[in-house]
């Protein structure tokens, strides 16, 4: 489902860019799926990600044996909570993953999505009452104010200012829970909107129901992928990449660095509180537990399990973060220890994480790419000179 | 709708309460300190956050809690002769420290020094550091369970001091007098044998230091020795101050509040987290009973931290072990 091309290899350019061009699909070989991918057109490329994705919506209704956490778990309902930790690691990769910076405190935005959802859907709440899916953008638009709240001035600093700023953050949001009165506390918010809809008299999006939640989740994250993916290919993703790779160098160059930053943690927190908001629509209740700190280290494990700075990756680690503890109830209890693990062994030994970026300069891995084909009915020379922008892609 | 928050400003007119006040948040502050201590040597030498530093702490916690119920150490202070009692609690102060230490030890060999070895970037310290915290926190709660470990009070604090109604208790004037005693000696370690003289050589330029035949290795594991002893003697006070404070997640907002008096008094600077600790321990206190709640304490601090990032990051003593920073 990522929507930049995953294989621009750059070991493969440079081999491709250096060698003979006649040799150069030989050469591109240890690139394999990724290479054969990059030979699709567009339209191909949409046909084949196709397949999964309706694979992907049909998960809970085919409910596959061994894949399903039944009884234990209804599946449908575990396939929502897979694809809105999807979700959440997909905003939270925006933060960590493109842009390099360290969010300790995602499950304070998370939160506050999930209140704005209470406080204006919930028959508990006295303030106006919206329809629920107004309450989607709405979560987005005040946790991106609390984003750039908290951004501007922490984001100056260099990055594990952020980090442990960004750790207060998510705790304090708990503890505000727990003892502004208006935010109720543990007895929290029920009856919390759905979208709207019903067959024979019986609403469609329901608590117990998972399956129209899973499908809406899944909708909002392709709508989201196609967006981020845009966003990366824009000048935009280039600054972010460059701040990741080197702050001080994409200054130098002329950069925005705050500018920047701020953006990317202002996206990633609007993905949190859209996520949020999805979460108490589907649980239909809201109260001041399950926002620990803890949790937002599970996000953070999600996005480094699946790669930083990879889509598809954040998707399958949120999913696999989601799903274990779902799936294999009696290790349940050892969730934050086994992910834990999964962090520090995934750092000292892969760092890049289940689904690495090949290529670290995206935008430019296809267009070097292409002048490389080109090439091959022009002079070898050209080839030799784009080999001199390899070095920016190196060291994937 | 009841109304938001409670002002309670009899804790500025009252002089009696306003001194308690003072004097608790500075017994607290303290402790803040010496735990400010261990994120500050260790940002100096290796410009690290060392996020586990809160599961060093809690880990003297639980050797306090530990070494003291199996000396018989209960619910209720035990009627011990003085010379016994100040035996006991040095040796327990003795048993977490070193536990402490070793675990910050272990913490830097298994973590931080394979990543040192491969130049891996600073996130993935960071990532891997707070990994590392969060291990070390769930095998406590798998081994110890969610409940905190059954309460081995000390003693009973008896009033010493009485200044215009603020009492000072034998309870406040251990904690403090020892956490400055030790903070006096790491400033002259730091600052004056050739131990210290190493330290600052890393911290200021760890190549160079190298060059000059300075073993940095050798260096680093001392300081995170130091920063963990530090940390067990804080686990024995706060253990002194709450009985009960053995926890598994016990060290998760303590660290946080002491990396803040760190940042306030300017990180890298041994001084600083002294004077850093202080305030955040005074600022908290005054802030809590002014709001009527405790658990504004750590939004308050949390504020602080971030006015502090806003007006002035490299603290009000600024950073002097440490290299300069952006």
């Amino acid at each position: 489902m990522s929507m930049h091309n995953p294989n621009e290899s750059s070991k493969a350019l440079q081999k491709a860019a250096a060698k003979s061009l006649k040799h150069e699909r030989k050469d591109l070989k240890p690139g394999g799926l990724r290479t054969w991918w990059s030979d699709r057109s567009r339209f191909q490329q949409w046909m084949v990600l196709l397949v999964p994705v309706v694979l992907a919506f049909l998960l809970p209704v085919i409910n596959p044996p061994f894949i399903t956490t039944e009884p234990g778990n209804d599946f449908a309902i575990t396939c929502f909570n897979m694809a809105v930790y999807a979700l959440v690691a997909l905003g939270l990769n925006v933060v960590v993953g493109m842009a390099g910076l360290l969010d300790m405190g995602y499950i304070g935005f998370f939160a506050v999505g999930s209140y704005v959802a209470a406080l204006w859907t919930s028959s508990d709440s006295t303030m106006i009452h919206i329809p629920y899916l107004w309450t989607l953008p709405l979560a987005m638009v005040v946790t991106m104010v609390f984003g750039i709240a908290l951004g501007i001035p922490t984001l100056r600093l260099r990055g594990d200012y952020l980090a442990i700023v960004t750790l207060g953050f998510g705790e304090i949001i708990r503890i505000l829970a727990t003892i502004l009165p208006p935010l109720k506390g543990q007895s929290g918010f029920q009856n919390i909107g759905a979208p709207p809809g019903s067959i024979d008299g019986q609403p469609i999006f329901f608590t117990t129901n998972g399956l129209p939640w899973y499908w809406l989740t899944l909708v909002i994250i392709i709508i989201v992928t196609i967006l981020l993916g845009n966003l990366e290919r824009s000048r935009v993703g280039r600054a972010w990449i460059a701040i990741r790779e080197d702050e001080d160098a994409a200054e130098t160059m002329g950069v925005p660095t705050f500018k920047f930053k701020l953006a990317a943690f202002a996206t990633g927190a609007a993905l949190g509180g859209l996520s949020g908001a999805l979460m108490a629509g589907q649980v239909g209740f809201v109260n001041n537990q399950k926002f620990d700190v803890q949790t937002s280290v599970l996000f953070l494990a999600a996005v480094v399990l699946g790669g930083q700075g990879s889509k598809l990756g954040a998707i399958v680690g949120g999913a696999i973060v989601a799903y274990v503890p779902m799936r294999f109830t009696e290790i349940a209890n050892y969730k934050f220890l086994i992910f834990g693990i999964v962090l520090v062994v995934l750092m000292l030994f892969r760092p890049q994480g289940l689904i690495s970026i090949r290529a670290k300069l995206l935008t430019f891995g296809s267009r070097i790419r292409r002048f490389v084909r080109k090439d091959q009915d022009g002079s070898p020379s050209r080839a030799g000179r784009r080999s001199s922008i390899e070095p920016g892609a190196e060291e994937a | 709708m009841d109304s938001w928050l409670t002002f309670d400003f009899g804790v500025f007119t009252d002089p009696g309460l306003f001194l308690s006040t003072i004097f608790d948040g500075l017994t607290l502050g303290s402790i803040y300190a010496l735990v400010a201590l261990g994120y500050t040597l260790v940002y100096g030498v290796l410009n690290l956050i060392n996020f586990a530093h809160s599961e060093v702490f809690i880990s003297g916690a639980f050797a306090v809690s530990f070494f003291l119920t199996a000396l018989g150490f209960g619910a209720s202070a035990p009627n011990l002769p003085l010379g016994l009692l100040v035996l006991d609690l040095v040796l327990a102060g003795l048993v977490a420290m070193a536990v402490s230490a070793l675990v910050a030890l272990a913490i830097e060999r298994i973590a931080y020094k394979p990543l040192r070895d491969k130049g891996a970037p600073r996130l993935v310290f960071l990532i891997t550091a707070i990994g590392m915290s969060f291990v070390i926190q769930y095998l406590f709660f798998l081994w110890r369970g969610p409940s905190p470990e059954p309460k081995t009070k000390m003693f009973v604090p008896k009033p010493i001091f009485d200044i215009f109604g603020g009492i000072i208790d034998s309870l406040q004037l251990t904690i403090v007098i020892a956490a400055v005693l030790m903070m006096i000696c790491v400033d002259q370690i730091v600052g004056r044998t050739k131990l210290g003289r190493g330290i600052r050589a890393v911290a200021e330029d760890p190549d160079t230091a190298t060059l000059m035949g300075v073993n940095k290795e050798r260096i680093i594991m001392a300081t995170f020795v130091i920063g963990g002893a530090l940390a067990g003697a804080a686990a024995l006070f706060m253990m002194m101050k709450t009985p009960d404070g053995a926890k598994y997640d016990g060290g998760f907002i303590l660290g946080i509040k002491a990396f803040t008096a760190a940042v306030l008094g300017g990180i890298g600077n041994i001084r600083g987290a002294l004077l850093g600790g202080l305030l955040i321990g005074v600022i908290g206190n005054f802030g809590a009973a002014f709001l009527g709640n405790a658990q504004w304490t750590d939004v308050i601090i949390f504020a602080v931290l971030i006015l502090v990032l806003m007006i002035r990051p490299t603290g009000i003593l600024g950073s002097n072990l440490g290299k300069k920073r952006a």
